[in-house]
């Protein structure tokens, strides 16, 4: 179990991040899945709100049934029992370009109002302060994945006004750009953080604050933002993970507390 | 037919030049690290390292001093974090600056692809705004020459001078067979000029004969066959030994600190005179552990028609 676990809620700031995008890929037929907390939120979807869910890992795996959790999304586990092994020029060529791909997970360093993600430099890109991972396929999953789902930390220096370095696109701010761009993917549709759930504008593609996970304000929401954020005006709370969703996480898919400390 | 079959230190010796681009690719699996610890400790100079991801390999390797530049789509430690040496001489010019160019993965694959397949670009639908080629002006917008002209991005063919790929087997002139996770071995591997192939075990012709879907890589572009088992190590080789995920872990501590990433290097690079002494170091009991369960493939019948 975590070592993070609030005495009053029951539940840590991971697993309330991993429930509530669980719940996010209710009816995907199959997701394009990242290391770390997606790939738990995956594996809890598969076991609740998605059963048929296919896994899809750029390392050029449809339909992986992993025994054990991975640490890497190149892991051994993915590939023993999987529908099918590809190469990586398949995976992406005739799976993700050519649009096949349900939903896929994108995270980075830094994200703006509308969804666009950095994973590349902190500071300039010729002499940075820090040096990000880069792209990986990021850049061309944010364009052709149907849907596109976004978990990360809140804070102000990830929450930017403006990014250092825009990696993946996500919605430009002009719907009639947006609409004119012809891609398979509609870019990212939910954003979910320890402190709320997101979902965009459906005209102006913006960021607009839908819940506050129990026991956080809106002030604490501004507090971690770097612009004023939007809020609905239906603004509600995010459900607590349920008894079968902790279990799930605790006993089954990452019991050691790696990821959801 | 003539044996290429050879020992690492004279693969690397002969195949490998200062000043060439070198691809040792596998993704996340069948990363050759002894042939990365072989081109270390014959302290090779002045090579473009090209890879999709880095991986702790490359941050060894340029620890290493081998390396000018650095081609690649994912600068990270799978599922760990940061590569530190590489960010060290990105960041703070330490011990030296690093020249880097990087791509995304369709991106890279599609390089190998062109490279592989005699052609003077590949178009894909990548880098739509994004900053990515605001950076790198190898990736270039074109139109197509097709009904609309709808824009696309080119990629320029890789076609490293050395590409050094692991396999699970491959016979004595080469033939090389892989399962599982693929990456683009056999797309680097048909894009360079000279290839060493590392394997689990060289096994007889009729062995590969017997399952001819299996070969990714045909020894008509292979120089070199080395037999070295747990060369991927801590990479993995599926059905022979597991990802050592812990060594990940720890690469973490040794690398954030030049001083500890370099006694690393001496203990288990220069002080060693090859692979057979790294599996020594480490022990018969690590190399028990790493080794999975079995999970046989059902066999197919090719059929005979004499």
């Amino acid at each position: 179990m975590s070592t993070d676990v609030s005495a009053e809620l029951g539940y840590s700031k991971s697993e309330i991040m991993i429930a509530a995008s669980a719940r996010g890929l209710a009816g995907a037929k199959n997701c394009f899945v990242g290391v770390g907390l997606p790939n738990i939120v995956c594996n809890l979807a598969q076991r609740t709100v998605a059963r048929d869910l296919q896994l899809v890992y750029e390392s050029g795996v449809f339909g992986a049934r992993p025994e054990r959790l991975p640490l890497s999304i190149g892991d051994p586990t993915l590939v023993t029992g999987a529908t099918a092994v590809t190469s990586m020029f398949e995976l992406f060529a005739y799976y993700l370009q050519a649009g096949l791909i349900d939903v896929a997970f994108l995270g980075g360093a830094q994200i703006d109002r509308f969804g666009n993600l950095n994973t590349t430099v902190i500071g300039s890109y010729d002499a940075p302060k820090v040096r990000l991972p880069g792209s990986g396929g990021a850049c061309e999953i944010a364009i052709h994945a149907r849907r596109i789902l976004v978990i990360m930390r809140q804070a102000r220096r990830s929450f930017v006004h403006e990014l250092d370095f825009r990696t993946s696109p996500g919605h430009s701010g002009d719907p009639a750009h947006d609409a004119a761009r012809g891609w398979h993917g509609s870019g990212p549709t939910s954003v979910v953080t320890d402190l709320g759930t997101y979902g965009f504008d459906e005209v102006t593609g913006e960021m607009t604050l839908l819940t506050l996970h129990p026991g956080v304000t809106i002030e604490d929401v501004r507090d971690h933002t770097g612009w004023e954020p939007k809020v609905a005006s239906d603004l509600g709370e995010t459900p607590a993970p349920t008894t079968e969703e902790l279990r799930f996480i605790r006993e089954e898919l990452d019991p050691a507390g790696v990821y959801t400390k | 037919m003539t044996s290429k079959v050879t020992t690492m230190r004279d693969a690397v010796a002969d195949v490998v030049r200062d000043g060439d681009t070198v691809a040792i690719e596998g993704f996340t699996h069948l990363i050759c690290f002894a042939a990365g610890h072989e081109i270390i400790r014959q302290r090779k100079r002045d090579l473009t390292l090209a890879r999709m991801t880095p991986d702790v390999i490359y941050d060894q390797m340029v620890a290493g001093g081998v390396a000018r530049k650095l081609i690649f789509s994912w600068l990270g430690n799978p599922g760990v974090g940061s590569l530190h040496a590489i960010r060290r001489r990105i960041e703070d010019h330490d011990p030296g600056p690093l020249e880097i160019e990087e791509y995304s993965h369709f991106g890279m694959v599609c390089r190998y692809v062109a490279g592989a397949s005699n052609l003077p670009f590949f178009p894909i639908r990548s880098y739509y705004e994004s900053d990515i080629p605001a950076v790198n002006p190898k990736i270039v917008p074109i139109a197509s020459p097709y009904e609309d002209g709808e824009e696309v991005y080119a990629v320029p063919p890789l076609r490293p001078d050395v590409t050094i790929v692991h396999a699970q087997r491959a016979d004595e002139s080469g033939d090389a067979q892989i399962w599982g996770l693929l990456g683009c071995q056999k797309e680097a591997a048909f894009a360079a000029d000279r290839v060493i192939v590392v394997c689990e075990e060289v096994v007889e012709e009729s062995v590969i004969r017997r399952d001819p879907n299996r070969t990714v890589i045909p020894g008509v572009v292979v120089d070199a066959v080395v037999e070295q088992p747990f060369a991927c190590h801590p990479s993995f080789a599926q059905g022979y030994y597991d990802r050592d995920n812990t060594f990940y872990l720890e690469w973490d501590r040794i690398a954030r600190d030049a001083e500890t990433l370099e006694t690393w290097l001496k203990e288990w690079v220069h002080d060693l005179s090859s692979h057979a002494d790294y599996l020594e170091k480490w022990g018969a009991a690590h190399w028990d552990a790493l080794r999975p369960g079995e999970a046989p493939s059902g066999e197919v019948d090719y059929g005979r028609y004499a």
